[in-house]
C-alpha cells in the first residue's frame, strides 16, 4: 500500500496535466527505510515525448546524490502516460530498477479526471497496490494531530 | 588502488551488499575490469556488445562519462565513479 498526502498527490496531478500531452516525471523522496514520500521533485523528461520519458542523467545525479547526503531514497518515482491507461507499459517494466519504490503512474488521457494508481516492479513483475490518502507529510511528526491543514479525506491513515 | 565506485542498490547483489567498492585502472573499461575480478558479474549488467548499456547512467565525478569517452574515459586515483540506472519508461 502506498500512503501519501493529498497535497502530494495534487502536485504529481498537476505536473502530469501541466506536461500534457508529453509525458511527465519525477520522484517523492522520503527518509531511508521509512515508506514515507514527503518531498515532491518534480524532473526534466529528456526525451520530451508523449509515449516515452527518461530522466535527465545530470539531473538525476544532483537529485540523487541530494537524497544520499539527507539519508532520503526514492519512495515514489511517478510518470505519466499521456493517451493510454495507468498501467505499467512493457517498457516501464522492462526499465524498472528500483525495486523499493512505488512507481505511480498517472493517465491524462481524460481531460475532465486523472487516473492516479500504484504498483510495484520487482524482477518483471507488477502488482497494484492501494493507494491511501494520509494528512501531509509535514503534520507527520505529530501522529492522532495533523494540523489544520487540507489532508483531503484521510482515510485513516496508520500512525506511525 | 583507489578509485571509489559507488554502486545502485539494484546491483549491490554483486558487492555483497557494499554501496561502495574500491578499483583501479587508467580507463574506464580497465577499471570495469579490476572490478569484475572481485565483483563477477558487475561488468556485463553495465557493459555489452556496443559499450555502456543504454539504460545504465555511469558518471565520472560530476559528468556523464557519454560526454568523456565512455569506455574510454581517463580514470586516476581519487577518482569517483557513480553507477545509477537510468529512469526511463513510457506507454510506447
Amino acid at each position: 500500500m502506498l500512503t501519501i498526502s493529498s497535497a502530494l498527490q495534487a502536485e504529481i496531478v498537476a505536473h502530469a496535466r501541466a506536461d500534457h500531452p508529453d509525458e511527465a516525471c519525477g520522484v517523492l523522496a522520503g527518509p531511508a527505510g521509512s515508506d514515507r514520500p514527503e518531498r515532491f521533485i518534480p524532473m526534466t523528461n529528456a526525451e520530451r515525448s508523449p509515449t516515452f520519458y527518461r530522466f535527465d542523467s545530470m539531473e538525476q545525479l544532483k537529485v540523487w546524490r541530494e537524497m544520499d547526503e539527507r539519508d532520503e531514497e526514492p519512495v515514489v518515482i511517478y510518470h505519466s502516460h499521456s493517451a493510454t491507461e495507468a498501467y505499467p507499459s512493457r517498457t516501464d517494466i522492462a526499465y524498472a530498477s528500483e525495486p523499493g519504490a512505488h512507481y505511480v503512474l498517472v493517465s491524462t488521457r481524460a481531460p475532465a479526471e486523472t487516473e492516479f494508481r500504484s504498483f510495484r516492479i520487482v524482477d518483471g513483475t507488477v502488482t497494484e497496490e492501494e493507494v491511501r490518502l494520509g494528512p501531509d507529510a509535514t503534520a507527520g511528526t505529530a501522529p492522532g494531530n495533523p494540523r489544520g491543514t487540507a489532508a483531503g479525506p484521510a482515510t485513516g491513515a496508520a500512525p506511525e | 588502488m583507489s578509485i571509489e565506485v559507488r554502486i545502485p542498490t539494484i546491483l549491490r547483489s554483486y558487492t555483497g551488499g557494499a554501496k561502495a567498492v574500491e578499483g583501479s585502472g587508467d580507463t574506464l573499461a580497465g577499471l570495469l575490469s579490476d572490478l569484475e575480478s572481485r565483483h563477477g558479474g558487475l561488468r556485463e549488467r553495465l557493459v555489452d556488445d556496443g559499450g555502456l548499456r543504454r539504460f545504465v547512467n555511469v558518471y565520472l565525478n560530476d559528468e556523464d562519462v557519454r560526454f568523456l569517452g565512455g569506455l574510454d574515459a581517463p580514470v586516476r586515483d581519487g577518482d569517483t565513479v557513480t553507477v545509477l540506472p537510468a529512469v526511463a519508461g513510457g506507454a510506447s
